[in-house]
């Protein structure tokens, strides 16, 4: 049973706002650890928004406020004068559109660590590897590691993107719609990615694409207009979910 | 309903005809210019001229000192207003964007763009060289000459900073990098051939000002080189017009001569400038 | 860490704000100490400004008139230039056309005044005289016409700049509606961007009033009270260079009176920023 397993995120009550526009509304879910939770819903539901409060990126914007509490293992993440900055070293993300550094692979990897003082080149050489494997991506780019990390494909570069979060070792990982801006079959070898990744990592991932979440997660979180409208195990949902706009949705009725 | 085509076309071809004369007319002034500097100043353009001082005789003035005087202005103005610029527009893109101070620099910035030159020489008249005793001397220029670039100089910074995609910034902050280590490893690196060529540009412009330098004192007369910061100094553009204002005419020549000493300077310093655009514009888009 | 470097950078930004208040400070403290010698009327009505002579008159009207008139010369030879290139560049030319003139026309802006001066007195002046000889050695025409010809690239520029942000749904309207391409630029484009373009042409003659070494050369040192082009007449900045040139000891009332002509020049290219910019405010509001 969900409920029952260890959580990574506990979500109470939460309330987003950019300035006056209400986005979030009131949502409490909690975030399974060592899981893929997905998070679905139609265009500007918010799911971006959510998953961007989780580590706190979120506070670049200016006009940007919540209420409610966000829980990172039992710590309050908004802590009044708290410091994002070490969230993110737990907490790590990977965009929607792939945005490498414009460095060679090496030393887009190597960024993370690097500001967390390791600096002796032979830990570095290894972290690098080693993120680069988790990721997938080591056996195709291990002779060309000083190349410019624009070289490579869209596929390869969303799990550059993967292998320079795994770098710092962080206990979670978000990924805001990943795979939209790439081709089929590199969503399919990111897709089996999680499905390795999830036995280390607790994995949030926001999709537009149904399908996706349906083959991809564990848990699923359908929001709707900055509401939660439905959450709890992926089968559960797809195939029998309590909410009718839930089931509206999940049947194409509205996009 | 109807209408003639006719009449129309021809009021085309005679506005494009207005437009393309009005475009000719005035490139062609700027080479008519060009030409005739060049022409005036050719006889007296030699090695004696760039190797001596000025003098009361036309044929022995030379334009040592003002070369020398407006190379060592460039310099200590830039080492005054690129840290200031450059860090202005670091303060204003990336870490006060809807401050109110920002804000009220913002517009500062924007309005001291508009004040005129002269201006700039009156407040360095009454600050550097009086209030701060530094007499008329190369420091209290290039102190004045900095103040005159700085907007320029943050203008074009802010924009190279601009360039540098939002992304980027994203996914160091996502790395868990602070927001001036994101600055330092990220943003300037990127931006940097664009504040070069920016300031560049911002340092052209302020060589061929003259009305700033002789509201402080810059003399026109200057026979030595000037051997220390607070030693009096002049500069190319004074020179030039201390030759053109003269009533004999054999200066004329001399002057036309500076003159196409201050656009060969010009020349180099743009042609630099678009090399390294052109270098290293590519390096963000591969 | 993080703070203080936060904190220099902000110091960085405060020069500016420094200036501003710096420029504004010492133009009000000489002005006062002026207008504690000189009756403002005197300053505002009096037909003459001798300051350095034995019988002296305070009068800032010959040196307004001066740099109105050659002003005026300036944005009467720039605004159909400018206008008539920034309609072809902006709605006519093509992309090469553009890319070749518009460079050219920059290097228009970036020649140093001092050259451009040279140009008026040597060159333009005994020019014109071969066509009206009663035309004075120092004039107010031809640095008028070479100041003219400087801001043309400003103001063909900066209303460029106010036509392109016209939305294209304005142009594709008319020509839906059969009109020609000269038409839509001069019916509708020009209109919808005139506010922009009246925000320029304020910008060209803000800048023509504060140019001085142009002035300096060629239009000559003889405050007069004229609207005559053809004889000498001295600018207001060109006034604050004749007097830096000479010996003027700092503190007498000669020394102030350069303040006094500053602040003068402050407050009018002031005024006309400021409008410049408001009406740039209007643009920017209607097509938000």
């Amino acid at each position: 049973m969900v409920g029952m397993e260890p959580t990574a995120f506990e979500i109470q009550a939460l309330d987003c706002w950019y300035g006056a526009l209400h986005v979030i509304r009131k949502v409490t879910l909690a975030i399974p650890e060592r899981r893929v939770t997905a998070i679905i819903g139609p265009s500007g539901c918010g799911k971006s928004t959510l998953i961007r409060c989780l580590n706190r990126i979120n506070d670049l914007i200016p006009d940007f406020r919540i209420s409610g509490r966000i829980l990172l293992k039992g710590e309050d993440l908004y802590t009044a004068g708290g410091d994002p900055i070490p969230i993110r070293l737990r907490v790590g993300m990977v965009f929607q559109k792939p945005n490498p550094f414009p460095k060679s692979i090496y030393e887009n990897v190597a960024y993370g660590p690097r500001l967390c003082q390791v600096h002796e080149r032979g830990r570095l050489d290894a972290q690098v590897e080693a993120s680069l494997r988790k990721a997938a991506l080591w056996d195709e780019v291990k002779d060309h590691l000083a190349k410019s990390a624009l070289t490579l494909s869209g596929g390869q570069q969303q799990r550059l993107c993967i292998a320079r979060a795994l770098a710092l070792e962080p206990e979670v990982l978000l990924l805001d719609e990943p795979c939209s801006a790439l081709d089929p079959i590199a969503t399919g070898r990111i897709e089996e990615l999680l499905h390795e990744l999830k036995a280390r990592y607790t994995i949030a991932i926001v999709t537009h694409n149904m399908q996706q979440a349906a083959r991809v997660s564990d848990v699923t979180g359908f929001l709707l207009l900055g509401e939660l409208v439905e959450f709890g195990p992926t089968s559960w949902l797809f195939t029998n979910p309590s909410d009718p706009r839930t089931e509206a949705y999940i049947t194409g009725r509205f996009g | 309903m109807r209408r003639t085509v006719a009449g129309s076309r021809s009021r085309e071809r005679l506005f494009r005809a207005m437009a393309v004369a009005a475009l000719a007319m005035a490139l062609g002034a700027l080479a008519v210019l060009l030409i005739d500097a060049l022409l005036d100043g050719w006889p007296r353009l030699n090695w004696p001229f760039l190797t001596s001082f000025p003098s009361r005789k036309p044929e022995q003035a030379g334009i040592l000192s003002a070369l020398v005087g407006t190379t060592s202005l460039m310099l200590l103005t830039a080492a005054a207003a690129l840290p200031l610029g450059v860090g202005a527009a670091i303060y204003l893109e990336e870490y006060a964007k809807t401050h109110w101070m920002a804000r009220l620099i913002e517009v500062n910035v924007a309005n001291l763009a508009g004040v005129p030159s002269i201006l700039y020489g009156l407040l360095g008249l009454q600050v550097f060289v009086r209030a701060l005793g530094l007499g008329r001397s190369l420091l209290a220029g290039a102190l004045t000459m900095a103040l005159l670039v700085l907007p320029i100089l943050v203008l074009a910074t802010r924009e190279a900073l601009r360039a540098v995609p939002v992304s980027i910034r994203e996914a160091s902050y996502a790395l868990g990098a602070s927001r001036w280590q994101t600055i330092w490893h990220q943003v300037l690196p990127l931006a940097l051939p664009g504040i070069l060529t920016g300031s560049i540009l911002a340092f052209s412009r302020a060589i061929g000002e003259a009305a700033p330098l002789i509201t402080i004192g810059a003399l026109t007369y200057i026979a030595f080189l000037p051997d220390s910061l607070t030693a009096p100094f002049t500069a190319l553009p004074i020179q030039i017009f201390n030759w053109v204002s003269r009533p004999q005419k054999g200066f004329f020549v001399n002057a036309a001569a500076g003159i196409i000493v201050l656009l060969v300077v010009l020349l180099v310093m743009n042609g630099i400038a678009v090399y390294v655009r052109q270098r290293f514009q590519k390096r963000l888009y591969l | 860490m993080e703070q203080a470097i936060g904190g220099a950078l902000f110091l960085c930004g405060a020069v500016s704000v420094l200036t501003t208040g710096g420029i504004v400070a010492v133009l009000i403290v000489e002005t006062v100490a002026f207008f504690r010698e000189v009756p403002l009327a005197q300053f505002l009505t009096d037909p003459q400004w001798t300051p350095l002579f034995v019988d002296k008159h305070f009068g800032i009207l010959p040196l307004v008139a001066g740099t109105v008139l050659t002003s005026a010369i300036a944005i009467l030879v720039a605004m159909p230039a400018g206008l008539l290139s920034a309609i072809y560049l902006s709605e006519f030319a093509s992309a090469k056309v553009r890319g070749a003139v518009k460079p050219l026309l920059e290097i228009l802006a970036g020649i140093p005044t001092v050259v451009y001066g040279y140009f008026a007195l040597l060159f333009v002046t005994p020019l014109l005289q071969q066509v009206i000889p009663q035309l004075a050695g120092f004039n107010a025409l031809s640095p008028g016409l070479v100041m003219g010809l400087m801001i043309i690239p400003m103001v063909s520029s900066l209303s460029e700049d106010a036509m392109y942000a016209v939305p294209q749904s304005l142009r594709e309207a008319a020509y839906a509606l059969g009109s020609s391409r000269l038409q839509v630029a001069w019916r509708v484009v020009a209109p919808a961007a005139c506010s922009g373009i009246a925000a320029s042409l304020l910008l060209a003659v803000s800048r023509a009033i504060g140019e001085t070494m142009i002035v300096a050369i060629a239009a000559g040192q003889q405050p007069r009270l004229t609207l005559n082009p053809l004889v000498p007449v001295e600018t207001l900045t060109a006034y604050i260079v004749q007097i830096s040139l000479g010996d003027t000891p700092t503190g007498t009332i000669e020394y102030k009176t350069i303040f006094a002509v500053g602040m003068t020049l402050f407050l009018g290219t002031l005024g006309l920023n400021l409008v410049s910019l408001w009406l740039r405010e209007r643009v920017r509001e209607r097509y938000a």
